[in-house]
């Protein structure tokens, strides 16, 4: 089975913090990790292939250091990766970026049986590249997907609700986004550290994958950030102090002036 | 680019029920309505819809177009996704919202990518700037650590979802006017790839964080797994429903199931009591529209201060107690 496994690199987000008065990400120092959603879908690819057999080659859209998260993916198991790399493709939104991956996935020599996604990345938590690349393949989707087991004709599929699951039948090729409950990432081998660390990954740019020039990076994408700014402040706030007792009986007092107790 | 003035919104049903997410829409479809001079309408895939409408119209939707085929029983991507898509291509409306519900998730992005539309997830305020006559959708980004504005200036329909709870729903009556549009449906050329075979509601004994009026959550300062019972104590006492924040969430203190916050639920009960949560905006993306805010920290300088209507600086461990103990004699 070939298994396409798509990975992001993001900052550690809860180690990201904004400057209230400049409006500006501190992000000096800030580790980049892969997305913790992608390692679920890396791990459920090495189970299957662990299971039936076949390839697993992740593939990373982003800066040249982005090659890092792919040589974590290579260390935990996966045989194969891909640089999606180029200053043109800078500034894709979701709309752009899942064009660009797709044509990276249509290159490739042999064909995806299947093609796996995190739920979502923790830095945008858009959700939104899995379904994008599986419409400009023209592949079945589902999202959420929490096991994945292949049938004669594709795969079946329990699906993550919001109370409960739902089991699918879905034909190959097809593409699924992975849920944290999934699974759990395997260590990385010290010899495929080893092997991951001298790898050769290719990174594939603009002139490898020919695209639409107003498809991709910043012309390609529908979606412009207006403004970042800080959240909100409460402004009105009290703040209780005393002993616990004191406290609690001037907060419940409190509460019953605003009638919600 | 000559569009259709109106502002729709994906009029989800399962079992033939309206999702509560798609009331809330129409309500805030209504204000941006006020503001730039378009007008409501849903957009109902179903099989045989003809009452559901009523329901819309109630909520603000002075159109609902049906789109009535066997197929559109229950969501399936590739069927919901080609008969949205075709419907957007032919009316062009300015501004398509839908609930970010497992199926507004997946189905968004889709239609997004083929309609060449902007989306932006999970949006926590939308406005309409009627000088630009852009939509702005501001969302928490990065990690939730900030806020963005996102516009999409050059391409129609704006397209955006947003969680349940986030905007409330105002119903206008009970019988209010509308008309319905029963848009032809063709799905003939579209092969059938994926079926749903089987559907299993589980029973979580908890309250449903969503619908809760209370919620007491617990974060990192709880200390360790076996402490979660004095939040559960007072929850219970409180009636009220259990929240966590990711960090406990992560290290296996709770099921995921209680998670509120950017990657867990968007909740918005009328007192939200936050016992030993530092406040990363991710967590208080999701609560942070609650009616009254407590927290309870021992470290003044958390950032969930910010948001809470009251602080309680102490020692949850002795302040949670406590209060559940006044809570109980209040009661009696």
């Amino acid at each position: 089975m070939n298994i396409v496994v798509c990975i992001k690199q993001v900052p550690d987000s809860d180690k990201v913090t904004i400057d209230r008065e400049t409006n500006r990400l501190n992000r000096a120092g800030v580790p980049s990790i892969i997305n913790p959603f992608d390692e679920n879908a890396l791990e459920m690819a090495l189970q299957l292939k662990d299971k039936h057999g076949g390839k697993v080659t992740v593939i990373s859209m982003g800066p040249p250091q982005a090659v890092e998260a792919l040589r974590t993916a290579l260390s935990h198991g996966a045989d194969d990766a891909i640089l999606i790399s180029d200053r043109k493709f800078g500034g894709a939104d979701t709309w752009a970026t899942s064009y660009t991956i797709s044509l990276a996935i249509k290159k490739l020599e042999v064909q995806p049986d299947i093609i796996l996604f995190g739920k979502q990345a923790i830095d945008g938590d858009t959700a939104q590249v899995g379904p994008g690349v599986a419409h400009f393949l023209d592949l079945p989707m589902l999202t959420y997907a929490k096991a994945v087991e292949p049938t004669d004709a594709g795969f079946k599929v329990e699906k993550v609700t919001e109370d409960g699951y739902e089991i699918w039948e879905i034909d190959k090729p097809a593409a699924f986004t992975v849920v944290k409950e999934a699974n759990q990432l395997r260590m990385p081998s010290l010899k495929k550290k080893m092997a991951a660390k001298k790898a050769e990954i290719p990174t594939w740019g603009f002139d490898d994958l020919n695209p639409i020039e107003e498809n991709i990076g910043l012309a390609g994408s529908p979606t412009k950030v207006s403004k970042i700014f800080a959240p909100p402040v409460k402004l009105n706030k009290e703040i209780l102090s005393g002993e616990p007792a004191e406290m609690i009986t001037e907060l419940i007092q409190k509460l019953k002036e605003r009638n919600v107790l | 680019m000559s569009t259709t003035k109106e502002i729709w919104v994906f009029a989800e049903q399962r079992n033939g029920r309206i999702a509560g997410v798609v009331n809330e829409l129409l309500s805030k479809a209504q204000e941006l309505a006020e503001k730039s001079g378009f007008e409501v309408a849903a957009v109902l895939p179903a099989s045989g819809c003809a009452d559901l409408c009523q329901e819309l119209f109630n909520y603000g939707a002075k159109k609902v177009y049906t789109l009535d085929d066997p197929k559109l029983a229950d969501y399936q991507n590739d069927y919901y996704s080609r008969a949205i898509a075709a419907l957007i291509n032919d009316k062009k409306p300015e501004i398509v919202l839908y609930g970010a519900t497992t199926i507004g998730r997946s189905l968004a992005p889709t239609v997004a990518v083929m309609v060449d539309a902007g989306l932006t997830a999970d949006c926590t305020q939308l406005d309409y700037d009627t000088e630009g006559c852009n939509l702005l959708q501001t969302r928490p980004a990065f990690g939730g650590n900030i806020m963005a504005t996102i516009i999409c200036p050059d391409h129609r329909p704006q397209m955006a979802t947003v969680r349940s709870n986030v905007f409330k729903k105002e119903k206008l009556g009970d019988s209010e006017a509308g008309e319905t549009i029963e848009y032809p449906v063709d799905l003939s050329g579209v092969p059938e790839r994926m079926r749903r075979i089987e559907v299993v509601h589980e029973d979580d004994n908890t309250i449903d964080l969503n619908a809760a009026q209370y919620i007491v959550s617990g974060g990192r300062g709880v200390g360790k797994p076996e402490n979660f019972k004095i939040i559960y104590d007072l929850a219970s006492e409180l009636g009220a429903a259990v929240g966590a924040s990711r960090a406990t969430v992560d290290a296996g203190w709770i099921s995921h199931h209680h998670q509120v916050g950017q990657t867990g639920k968007t909740v918005c009960p009328v007192v939200y009591v936050a016992c030993g949560i530092s406040g990363a905006i991710q967590h208080l993306a999701g609560m942070q529209s609650s009616d009254v805010i407590v927290a309870v920290n021992k470290d003044p300088d958390a950032p969930i201060f910010d948001v809470a209507d009251f602080g309680l600086i102490g020692d949850l461990h002795v302040i949670v107690p406590e209060f559940q103990k006044q809570i109980a004699a209040f009661k009696a």
